[in-house]
């Protein structure tokens, strides 16, 4: 009987909280990423970027005077989640447009619910191709594997000078295989032959029987789309057993937590990357000393990108005059954000349209120069 | 190169050994598959790294230490869960199913305090050092875990055959209404039981954690799987078949990997595994396809 006197309480006290929590001068932005499971490892640092950015964005009195809000979800790294997340942003939280999700498959699913609903989507992770033939709604900021690896390799190949290669990836996960596809591919283009290739599984800890037959072959380089963690092992393993060769890896190698647990058998590696710790800008020192400020740990590729979305958006938003009609308002900030520059954290920024492959459009991929660097001495460094 | 191969595949199936070792226990005595095995093996090395990272201990207290802490992990496993469905005479895939949910709390927990990057015991450790041997590298650790998985074989094996506790386990699998009433303590054992095998799993786990320098809270998931198919190549229960089943699943793969290709490496030790049990359905020791010590 108390609770049935108390709702009524209750559901009045809740209309009148709304008005408390969001007033009328918030943008509702939706942020999904991967905050538990396995991809949270990539989707922390994206979301603590966003939130630095947010900070900072509304510290200096927002957009044209509105406060960014965002609605932070979990989609732990999962389709279904995703999904459930998208449509509860879309159409319950009733969001100006979406950050996220962390993994490229759960952009494939979620996607075209955002498309559909004409609401932008803008992944700031997601390195998958055909990501953006989903539709003209989808944005990313993150450039293709197949954008960074043929400039790393030709960097590589300049440096090191590479005539035959030996290729070791994991074969049972989507971001490793499609890696290798494209360094397969580049690898033709620039007639470097592959003398033995090696695959491993998801899980695995112990690398020493196929890099015993990769010593064997003797390439001149080895290619390792492998994640980092994986990455890590290899690289010890491989010196425990006198492999002398560097190491080329692709996006999954980019991350500082390789050279500090490989630590000195990291030397040598080279690795391509939309974003470099020790690129001095001005944007690029200021992301990291604030972010090591807010959150105690140094940021990665992942965090920059988070970062330098929140304002490429905010950008887009000082252009354009909302309305307060949400349809409306969603449609003027997809007409104006493909023709936005910014200079951030991860260097200069724009949009290209997506290659179209088939009748219907399809929306954005990032146009950007990747960096190329090299371990020394426990350093990562730029090679040019 | 084959010679590096051969090293390569004792110290893989080693590791398969040692984590199947406590694994086959349990099912042995207390004839309940042990889902959670991965999650404790994964605990361990969680617990050793803490002690010599955080508290800044040797690692000659932190192994120990963690030792007992798995131990007490799968005790309370053992009181918590085991025990109750036990008391109720569930049937023999209610503690399956249960010690599955036991895996995923581990592991959402390790998740939540530890975050899910991967961890390494600090370099000093002597995890680098190798022996030489002409061209072939043998990593002492690895040696070392080698060395643990067979003396632990063996001196299960004494306890299980020789001692009055091995008498008193080999009763309780054989029927532990029997031995209940001959008056053996048949739940105390069962603690006792739980106990050894989660401290035996936790230090497989702290050992991988040092020689592979990857502490995930993933990591028990597809050590589970390879454990798994090394107890029943072995012999359901049996402490020289999961040993030597593991030692097996481990040459398999490395020499999958030389003479065929590291692509089908899965494909063909499984295709072994699948071959041998429509061979020897019981296993390589398996006396009958019921449980036996």
């Amino acid at each position: 009987m108390r609770i049935q006197t108390l709702s009524p309480i209750v559901a009045l006290l809740s209309v009148l909280l709304i008005p408390l929590v969001s007033h009328a001068g918030d943008i509702r932005i939706g942020l999904t990423e991967a905050l538990t499971g396995p991809a949270s490892q990539y989707g922390v640092p994206i979301q603590n970027g966003f939130l630095l950015a947010r900070d900072e964005i509304n510290a200096k009195g927002g957009v044209n005077g509105d406060k960014i809000v965002l609605i932070e979800e979990d989609e732990r790294g999962k389709k279904e989640e995703a999904i459930n997340v998208y449509k509860k942003l879309i159409f319950q939280d009733k969001v100006l447009m979406i950050f996220g999700p962390t993994l490229s498959n759960s952009m494939f699913a979620a996607g075209p619910i955002a498309n559909l609903a004409k609401v932008v989507a803008f992944g700031t992770s997601n390195t998958a191709s055909g990501i953006t033939d989903i539709g003209p709604y989808i944005f990313r900021s993150s450039p293709m594997e197949a954008d960074v690896v043929p400039v790393t390799l030709r960097t590589a190949i300049k440096h090191l000078n590479i005539h035959k290669v030996g290729i070791i990836y994991g074969n049972d996960d989507a971001f490793t295989k499609s890696g290798y596809d494209v360094f397969r591919k580049s690898l033709e283009e620039l007639h470097i032959p592959v003398v033995d290739t090696e695959t491993y599984a998801k899980g695995d800890v112990d690398f020493k029987a196929q890099l015993t037959k990769l010593k064997a072959a003797n390439p001149d380089a080895i290619i390792c789309p492998c994640l980092s963690e994986e990455g890590a092992n290899i690289l010890l393993q491989s010196r425990a057993l006198g492999i002398k060769q560097s190491f080329i890896g692709g996006n999954g190698f980019n991350s500082p937590k390789l050279v500090e647990i490989a630590k000195a058998a990291a030397e040598g590696t080279i690795v391509g990357s939309p974003w470099f710790d020790g690129n001095p800008s001005v944007q690029n020192q200021h992301f990291i000393a604030a972010y090591r400020k807010k959150y105690g740990t140094d940021p990665n590729q992942f965090s920059a990108q988070g970062y330098d979305a929140l304002f490429i958006v905010a950008e887009a938003l000082k252009k354009i005059k909302l309305t307060g009609q949400l349809e409306q308002d969603r449609q003027a900030l997809r007409d104006v954000l493909p023709h936005i520059q910014i200079d951030g954290a991860t260097g200069k920024f724009a949009f290209r349209p997506a290659p179209e492959h088939a009748i219907k459009p399809g929306g954005y991929d990032a146009n950007q120069t990747p960096f190329v660097y090299i371990v020394k001495n426990g350093k990562f460094v730029l090679l040019k | 190169m084959l010679a590096q191969q051969i090293v390569n595949a004792i110290s893989l199936g080693s590791v398969y050994a040692l984590f199947a070792l406590g694994f086959t226990l349990v099912f042995g005595i207390l004839g309940v598959i042990n889902l959670s095995h991965g999650g404790i093996f994964m605990l361990g090395a969680y617990a050793a790294l803490l002690l010599v990272t955080w508290f800044d201990l040797s690692l000659w207290i932190a192994l120990p230490a963690a030792m007992v802490f798995s131990g007490l992990v799968g005790l309370l496993i053992d009181v918590l869960i085991l025990k109750r469905l036990r008391q109720r005479g569930a049937p023999h895939l209610m503690p399956m199913i249960a010690t599955i949910g036991a895996a995923i709390l581990m592991t959402s927990l390790a998740q939540g305090v530890f975050g899910s990057e991967a961890r390494r015991f600090p370099m000093e450790w002597f995890n680098d050092e190798t022996l030489k041997l002409g061209t072939i590298t043998i990593p002492l650790l690895q040696a070392g875990i080698t060395s643990l998985a067979l003396v632990l074989m063996v001196l299960m094996m004494w306890v299980l055959k020789r001692t009055r506790l091995g008498q008193a386990l080999r009763a309780i699998a054989e029927s532990p209404r029997s031995a209940a009433l001959l008056g053996i303590p048949v739940e105390r054992l069962f603690h006792l039981t739980s106990f050894i095998a989660a401290a035996l799993g936790g230090t497989a786990g702290i050992l991988i954690g040092l020689s592979f320098n990857a502490i995930t809270p993933f990591m028990g998931q597809p050590m589970l799987h390879k454990g798994i198919a090394a107890i029943i190549l072995g012999g359901l229960g049996d402490v020289r078949g999961a040993v030597l089943g593991g030692l097996f699943l481990g040459i398999t793969e490395v020499f999958a990997v030389t003479f065929l290709s590291s692509e089908y490496r899965d494909a063909l030790s499984f295709g072994l595994l699948f071959l041998m049990l429509l061979w020897r359905p019981q296993g390589l020791f398996g006396a009958s396809a019921t449980r036996s010590a």
